[in-house]
C-alpha cells in the first residue's frame, strides 16, 4: 500500500474506533441526567442508585473515548499536513471552539459528577449533570461542523498569495445544512446508543430474576427514550438523504448503485448486486418512486445517474486543467491580461483539476489517458457504500420495533414476562454500533477521492512522510487500539454481571466521593 | 475592532496563556503521575495521590487539546508543520498520553496487585514521557528544525526522530520534566499529610533547584552555543501571509536581539530563576501554598521567556532560514483571529470560573483512611 491508502486506513482505523465510545456518552450522559432527575423530583433514593451504577459503566466508557479522542485532534497535523495547511483557517476554528465552549466544561464536571455527590446539593449535582450531558452534545455539533464543511465546503475560499483556503463566513461554516443535518442525526443516533445499552443489560437482569425493581425502571426509562430517539434518527436520517440529493449528489448515486439518470421520481433499490465492472445491478429488487421523493422531495426531479455524474465530472476536470494552469501563472507574476478574469470563472473547478495530479506531473497538460483516470476515480466504489447503507438503515428499523415493542410492555408494566422481548433486546446490543460505524462509513467513503469535497483530493492532502512510517505507527495504533478495546469490553461485562446490588449500590446507600469536613488542614 | 497586526500579537499572546494553563495545571498532574511509584510507597499512598487530582486530571488535559485545536485555527502552517515534522515524537506522546485517562479510570476498579501495578506504570509513562517530550520539542524549535516548503507551500520535512535528541534539547526536556515534577510536588503538599507530604517536600524541594540551574543553563547556552535567527527584510505585518517571501539571518548570539533591545525583557527569565528558588525554600518551611504559587510562576516565566527570545519567530527552519514561520506570517485570515478572539473573550474566562469553582468543591485533604472508608467510590 501507498502513502495515501496507509495514512486513510490509519485515520479510519482511529476514528472508528474512537466512535464505538462517542455515541455511548452521547446517549447516556442524557439517561444520566434524566434517571437523576426523577430522583431529585421524587426523592426515591434507586433512581441516585441507577444513576450511579449506570454512571460507573459511563465511566468505564468515557475514559477509552478521552483516549481515542486524542488521537483524532493529533492526526489531522501528524497524518494529513497538507490538509490542515490548506484548510486550516477555517478547519481548525470549530475544533478549537469545540474545546473552549464544550470539552472544557464536559471534562470538568465528569470529575465533579463522580466525586461530588456528597459536596454538593442534590440539585447542584443534577446541573453538574446536565451541564455534563449538555457539554457533550455541544462538543458533537462542533465536530460536525467541522466534518459537515469537509463534505460541503461554504464560507470560504482559496487565497492565491498564501495557498490557503480563507474563511470569508462564519456563519455559513455553522448553519452549513449538511453540518445541521449531520448534528442531529447523529446526536441521536447516540441517544439509541445510550438507550439499546441500557435496555439491553437490563433486561439480562430481568432475565435473570435479579435487580428487578432497578432493571425494570432502567428499562421503561430506556424503551421511552430509545422510541423517541430512533425516530428522530430515522426522519433526520431522510433529511440527510434530503441533503445529499442537494448537495452531494456522487455520494447519493453510489449509496443507491444509480448507474445512470432515470426518469423521475427515481425507485429505491431494495435489494441488489451492484456490479461495478458492467455498471449495473444486478437481481435488482426496486420500489418505484421512493428514492426520488427521499432526495428531491418531488415527483418530477431527476436524481442523477453515475454516468451523467461522470460526464459532469470530465467537464469540471477540462476547466480544472485550466484554473490550474492560471494560478501557476498568477502566482508566479507572469499572468497576462484578463487572466485572473478568466480564473475567477473557473476557480470553482481548481479541485478537479488537482484530482489530475494523481495521475500526472503536468495538470495542466494531461493526457486524454490521464484524464479518463481522474474521471473513473471520482466516483467511490459502489458496493461498499450501497451495502453499508443498507445495514445502517436495517439496524435502525429493527431497533424502531424493538423500542415500540419494549415501551408497549413497559407501559403495561410487565416486560419480565415476555422473555422472548427481553432476549431481543439483549441481542439487539451491537445493533446500535453497526448502525453508527456502518453511517460513519457512509459519509465518509462516499466523499472520496475528496479530502474536502470538490476542493482538496485526500492524495494531495497527506503528510510529508514515508509509507514506512506511517505503516509503524498504524501497527502500533492497531495492537495499543486493540489491547485496550478487550480491556474495556471486560471491564464493562465484568461490572455489568456485577450488577448494581454486586457493586455495593443497593445496600450501601452512605458510600461517597469525598468527605464533606476534610480530615485536617494543619500546616 | 483591532487590526490584524494587533489580532497576530493577541493571538501570540493567546497561545502562550494556552500553554501556560497547561503547564499549571495538567503540570501537576503528570508530575504527580511522574512521582507515583517514587512518592507512593504503597497503593493506599498511591491511591491518596491518585484521587487528590482524579476531579480534575480531566479538565486539566483540555488544557493541552485546546492550545492543540487554537494552533490549528490561529496558526494553521504551525501546526501542520510541527506535527508533522514531530511525527515520531508526537506519536510517542500520544501513546503515552493514551495510558493516562485508563490508569485514572481502570486501575482501581480490581483489586488484583499486579493490575494496578501495571497501571501505575501506565500513569508514570504517560505523565513522564509527554512532559519530557514537550520540553525536546521546544529545545529544537529554539534551534530551528530541518523543513522547507515548495511553491505550493507542501512541506518538506528532513529529519527523523534521532535528530530531535541533540543535547540542548534534552536538557529542555529534562527542564521540562522536573518542572512538571516539582509543581506535582507542591500540589501534593497541598493535597496530602504525613508522610505523602514529607516525602514531596523533600523531593520537590531539589528538582526546583535543579530546574533553576538547568534553566540558567540553558540560557547561557543559548547565548554563547547557538545561532539564533533574525529578519532582515521588511516584514509586512498588516499585510497578507507571505511565509516564504522574507530573508533571515542566521548568526550566533541573534537570539539576544530583543534584549539588547529591551533590557527589561531581562525581569522575565530572572523572575523564572527567583520562582524556582523561592518554590525550593517555601517547601522546605512548609509554606506549600506559596510553593505552589512560586512554581506556577516559574514555569510561566519559562514559557514566556522561550516565546520572547524567539520573537517574531515560531518555527525557524534550518533548511532554508527563508522559511521559518513566525507569528507574523503564520498566522489565519484577519476573520479566523477575529471570531476566535471572541470566542476566546468569552469562553476563557467562564472555563476559570468553574474550573475555579470544581477545585473549590473538591478542597481539603487526603488521607490513607479516607481512601479505605470510600474504597469503592474512588479510583
Amino acid at each position: 500500500m501507498d502513502i495515501v491508502e496507509l495514512s486513510r486506513l490509519q485515520f479510519a482505523f482511529t476514528a472508528m474506533v474512537h466512535f464505538l465510545f462517542v455515541p455511548l456518552t452521547l446517549g447516556l450522559s442524557i439517561l444520566l441526567a434524566i434517571m437523576e432527575t426523577v430522583y431529585v423530583m421524587t426523592g426515591k433514593t434507586i433512581y441516585r442508585q441507577m444513576t450511579k451504577f449506570w454512571g460507573k459503566l459511563f465511566g468505564i466508557n468515557f475514559a477509552l473515548g478521552v483516549t481515542t479522542g486524542i488521537a483524532m485532534e493529533f492526526q489531522f497535523g501528524t497524518n494529513w499536513s497538507y490538509y490542515s495547511h490548506y484548510v486550516g483557517d477555517i478547519f481548525g476554528a470549530p475544533l478549537a471552539i469545540e474545546a473552549l465552549m464544550a470539552f472544557f466544561l464536559e471534562s470538568t464536571l465528569v470529575g465533579l459528577f463522580f466525586f461530588g455527590w456528597d459536596r454538593l446539593s442534590k440539585e447542584k449535582h443534577l446541573a453538574v449533570t446536565w451541564f455534563m450531558a449538555l457539554a457533550t452534545n455541544m462538543s458533537a455539533l462542533w465536530i460536525l461542523v467541522a466534518n459537515g464543511w469537509m463534505q460541503h465546503p461554504v464560507g470560504s475560499e482559496l487565497n492565491l498569495a498564501t495557498m490557503r483556503m480563507e474563511l470569508t463566513s462564519f456563519a455559513e461554516v455553522l448553519l452549513n445544512p449538511v453540518a445541521q443535518v449531520k448534528f442531529v442525526h447523529t446526536v441521536s443516533a447516540g441517544y439509541v446508543t445510550g438507550a439499546v445499552f441500557v435496555l439491553a443489560i437490563s433486561s439480562w437482569y430481568l432475565l435473570k430474576g435479579r435487580e428487578i425493581a432497578f432493571a425494570r425502571r432502567s428499562f421503561a426509562i430506556a424503551s421511552a427514550f430509545g422510541l423517541a430517539s430512533v425516530l428522530s434518527v430515522i426522519v433526520l436520517g431522510d433529511e440527510s438523504g434530503y441533503e445529499l440529493g442537494d448537495v452531494q449528489k456522487v455520494k447519493l448515486a453510489a449509496i443507491e448503485a444509480e448507474w445512470q439518470t432515470h426518469p423521475a421520481p427515481a425507485a429505491f433499490t431494495l435489494f441488489g448486486l451492484p456490479n461495478e465492472s458492467e455498471q449495473r445491478t444486478d437481481l435488482a429488487i426496486k420500489i418505484p418512486g421512493v428514492m426520488g421523493l427521499i432526495a428531491t422531495r418531488s415527483l418530477d426531479t431527476e436524481v442523477m445517474g453515475i454516468r451523467e455524474l461522470k460526464q459532469e465530472h470530465r467537464e469540471r476536470i477540462v476547466n480544472g486543467q485550466e484554473a490550474y494552469a492560471l494560478m501557476q501563472r498568477l502566482r508566479s507574476g507572469e499572468a497576462g491580461e484578463g487572466d485572473q478574469t478568466r480564473f475567477e470563472e473557473v476557480r470553482s473547478d481548481l479541485g478537479y483539476g488537482l484530482l489530475l495530479s494523481a495521475y500526472s506531473d503536468d495538470v495542466a497538460n494531461a493526457t486524454a489517458a490521464e484524464i479518463n483516470q481522474a474521471v473513473e476515480a471520482s466516483i467511490p466504489k459502489v458496493w461498499p457504500l450501497f451495502w453499508s447503507f443498507r445495514a445502517m438503515v436495517a439496524a435502525g428499523f429493527s431497533m424502531l420495533l424493538l423500542f415500540a415493542l419494549a415501551l408497549w410492555h413497559s407501559v403495561r408494566r410487565q416486560p419480565e414476562k415476555s422473555p422472548w422481548l427481553l432476549r431481543f433486546a439483549l441481542f439487539s446490543l451491537p445493533l446500535p454500533w453497526i448502525a453508527c460505524e456502518a453511517g460513519w462509513f457512509v459519509a465518509e467513503y462516499g466523499r472520496q477521492p475528496w479530502a474536502i469535497g470538490e476542493i482538496l483530493p485526500v492524495h494531495l492532502a497527506i503528510s510529508s512522510l514515508t509509507a514506512e512510517q506511517v505503516l509503524t505507527t498504524l501497527i502500533a495504533i492497531g495492537v495499543l487500539y486493540t489491547t485496550f478495546v478487550i480491556i474495556e469490553m471486560w471491564l464493562m461485562q465484568h461490572f455489568a454481571r456485577k450488577g448494581p446490588s454486586g457493586s455495593g449500590y443497593l445496600e450501601d446507600d452512605t458510600e461517597s466521593g469525598y468527605p464533606i469536613s476534610t480530615p485536617s488542614r494543619e500546616v | 475592532m483591532m487590526d490584524y497586526e494587533t489580532l497576530r500579537f493577541v493571538w501570540w499572546v493567546l497561545i502562550g496563556v494556552l500553554l501556560i494553563g497547561f503547564a499549571v495545571t495538567d503540570g501537576f498532574d503528570m508530575g504527580v503521575g511522574t512521582l507515583l511509584k517514587v512518592v507512593g510507597r504503597n497503593d493506599l499512598e498511591r491511591r491518596v495521590m491518585i484521587n487528590s487530582m482524579a476531579p480534575h486530571w480531566d479538565g486539566n488535559q483540555v488544557w493541552l487539546v485546546t492550545a492543540g485545536g487554537a494552533l490549528f485555527a490561529a496558526w494553521p502552517p504551525v501546526y501542520a508543520t510541527a506535527f508533522n515534522g514531530f511525527y515520531f515524537a508526537l506519536m510517542l506522546t500520544l501513546f503515552a498520553l493514551f495510558l493516562r485517562p485508563l490508569a485514572f479510570d481502570y486501575r482501581s476498579k480490581l483489586d488484583n496487585p499486579t493490575w494496578r501495578s501495571r497501571w501505575d506504570w501506565g500513569l508514570t509513562i504517560g505523565s513522564a514521557v509527554p512532559a519530557l517530550i514537550f520540553g525536546v520539542a521546544f529545545g529544537n524549535l529554539l534551534q530551528g528544525v530541518p523543513f522547507q516548503f515548495d511553491d505550493y507551500l507542501r512541506l518538506e520535512y528532513q529529519g527523523g526522530l534521532l535528530g530531535l535528541l541533540n543535547p540542548f534539547a534534552l536538557l529542555a526536556g529534562l527542564l521540562s520534566l522536573l518542572m512538571f515534577v516539582t509543581h506535582g510536588a507542591a500540589w501534593l503538599q497541598l493535597k496530602t499529610e504525613g508522610e505523602l507530604r514529607r516525602r514531596s517536600a523533600a523531593i520537590g524541594s531539589l528538582t526546583a533547584l535543579v530546574c533553576a540551574a538547568l534553566f540558567v543553563l540553558g540560557g547561557v547556552w543559548l547565548l554563547w552555543g547557538i545561532d539564533g535567527y533574525q529578519v532582515t527584510s521588511v516584514i509586512d505585518t498588516q499585510g497578507y501571509n507571505d511565509t516564504t517571501g522574507k530573508i533571515v539571518a542566521v548568526s550566533a548570539g541573534s537570539w539576544m536581539t530583543n534584549y539588547s533591545r529591551f533590557p527589561l525583557l531581562w525581569l522575565l527569565p530572572i523572575l523564572g530563576v527567583l520562582g524556582f528558588v523561592l518554590c525550593a525554600l517555601t517547601m522546605k518551611l512548609g509554606r506549600h501554598a506559596l510553593a505552589f504559587t512560586s512554581s506556577a510562576v516559574a514555569m510561566a516565566m519559562v514559557v514566556v521567556t522561550t516565546g520572547v527570545t524567539m520573537f517574531p519567530f515560531v518555527m525557524p527552519s534550518t533548511l532554508n532560514p527563508n522559511h521559518s514561520l513566525t507569528m507574523w506570517d503564520a498566522t489565519a485570515s484577519e476573520l479566523t483571529l477575529k471570531i476566535m478572539f471572541v470566542v476566546v473573550c468569552i469562553f476563557v474566562p467562564l472555563i476559570l470560573l468553574y474550573t475555579a469553582w470544581s477545585y473549590w468543591v473538591m478542597r481539603g485533604r487526603l488521607n490513607e483512611q479516607f481512601i479505605r472508608d470510600n474504597d469503592k467510590a474512588l479510583y
